[in-house]
């Protein structure tokens, strides 16, 4: 297999004696999705966070693309890097979170350019093009002049995904997508992340969606107390359940098994 | 009540009292237009990960916004001098004004920024803004929408506060008033139009200022 895009090698993070993952090491390849599944408080979301760089880790090295991402070593001291190169170093995955988080000022197209225009210092009218484009492409061409507080949450996360996709990011990572919708709106964002997966994009989705992880998953991993306690196929981890605590989490999921 | 009303005086002094009242607007524009920005610098500070600059704000909001205005422009305008700070009275004036609305307005702008869910400043980061470019482009929008309500409260108390320059002979409204009663003695009709013209000067301030919140809110 070629060279990873995403690896971990040995990552830790605490807050003070507090370890919410200790020593994970993991590999992500090109066009890969993989799919982080475990307990509310098993470390996944905070992992996830540590790749963008929102969150600090004590030890250990990420690696995107064959750059090391967020610390470098000044003689011999483990330091991080600038504001300004962890600025660049962001740009280059995309994250969705639970919650949403559009610029509530703003509407949905320039929601999308923002990053565009300043981050990609891309020309407005090339940064609107973009931006219809991949409204469009979530199905969004009729909101794109509509502020977030007029849409529903739904309509606002595929906002959200736009606005991440538009910034061709080496890798996506999902921050539990679906958490915070209702149910009757989990399926159109579930249908648009499954598009992306269709056309080879690279994402990490933080997941409860187990049936969803199943199906769209190259690698599932299974997290528990900051350990990576089982890593597989979807069909490795969902149907052969290598460990009893696995079993335990996956009976908790009705969905668990796919039928 | 024997009391014989003669308007004589705003009659002959009318023009003059809406221009000192006027004046006392453009003090006050140039005084919180100074003290916003003081503000809006002072609530970055605040709101920032340096202990000692948050202890350094703080410090500064308790000395201006617990000591009556009317003690600080004495200070300002009778004391420094002493230290060999001297400024005439108009500048001494709006300086004092500028510092101690600038207290407020830090008030107003922390609680604005502080309000900003934190998940979008990290939406901001996740697609590589710098700071600035999120301080700009992201919380300085937000927090305005949050706050001009309030803001608006403070701009009319301030305005208000301009009949303190009378005490050093500046020659707003109030002093001018002050003048025409001792020169006629016609106590209430200056006092009853004076009260009149702060009141309409500062309803006018309450209804563009509804009008710039519907615009942007």
């Amino acid at each position: 297999m070629s060279e990873a895009l995403l690896k971990f090698e040995n990552v830790s993070k605490s807050y003070g004696d507090f370890n919410v993952f200790t020593d994970i090491s993991l590999e992500v390849h090109e066009k890969e999705v993989v799919s982080i599944i475990g307990s509310s408080g098993s470390g996944k979301t905070t992992l996830l966070r540590c790749i963008n760089l929102l969150e600090p880790f004590q030890a250990g090295k990420i690696i995107l693309d064959g750059q090391e991402i967020g610390y470098h070593e000044v003689n011999g001291k483990r330091k991080r890097v600038s504001e300004k190169e962890i600025a660049k170093q962001r740009a280059m995955t995309g994250m969705v979170f639970q919650q949403f988080n559009l610029f509530p000022h703003m509407t949905a197209k320039k929601n999308v350019m923002l990053g565009l225009t300043h981050t990609k210092k891309m020309p407005v009218a090339e940064a609107e093009k973009l931006a219809e484009k991949w409204l469009s492409a979530v199905g969004l061409q009729d909101k794109m002049d509509n502020l977030p507080g007029q849409l529903s949450g739904g309509q606002q996360q595929r906002v959200a995904i736009a606005r991440a996709v538009a910034m061709s990011p080496k890798i996506l990572l999902f921050d539990e997508a679906t958490s915070a919708l209702d149910p009757e709106l989990v399926g159109e964002v579930l249908n648009v992340i499954r598009n992306l997966a269709k056309e080879g994009a690279t994402m990490i989705l933080v997941t409860h969606e187990m049936r969803f992880a199943y199906e769209v998953s190259d690698k599932v991993i299974f997290m528990d107390s900051g350990k990576i306690a089982a890593m597989g196929t979807p069909k490795e981890i969902f149907e052969e359940r290598p460990t009893e605590r696995l079993r335990e989490f996956l009976a908790t999921f009705n969905t668990g098994k796919a039928e | 009540m024997n009391y014989v009303f003669n308007w004589t005086v705003i009659e002959k002094n009318i023009g003059a009292m809406i221009e000192a009242l006027g004046f006392g607007l453009l003090m006050a524009v140039v005084a919180i237009a100074a003290g916003s920005v003081i503000g809006l610098l002072l609530a970055f500070l605040a709101v920032s990960k340096s202990k000692a600059a948050k202890r350094a704000v703080q410090l500064f909001v308790t000395i201006f916004r617990n000591t009556p205005i009317l003690i600080l422009v004495f200070i300002a305008y009778f004391g420094l001098p002493t230290i060999g700070i001297t400024l005439s009275k108009v500048p001494s004036f709006v300086v004092t004004l500028a510092l101690y609305s600038s207290a407020y307005m830090e008030e107003v702008f922390r609680a604005g920024l502080e309000a900003i869910p934190k998940g979008i400043i990290e939406a901001g980061q996740a697609i590589g803004l710098t700071r600035w470019t999120i301080r700009v482009t992201i919380e300085l929008p937000i927090m305005f929408k949050k706050v001009l309500p309030s803001m608006g409260n403070y701009l009319i108390s301030l305005f208000k506060d301009t009949s303190i320059a009378s005490s050093i002979t500046v020659g707003e409204l109030t002093y001018l008033s002050k003048c025409l009663t001792t020169q006629t003695f016609r106590v209430f009709e200056i006092w009853l139009t004076t009260g009149a013209l702060y009141v309409v000067a500062c309803y006018l301030i309450a209804f563009i200022l509804r009008r710039i919140e519907k615009r942007f809110v």
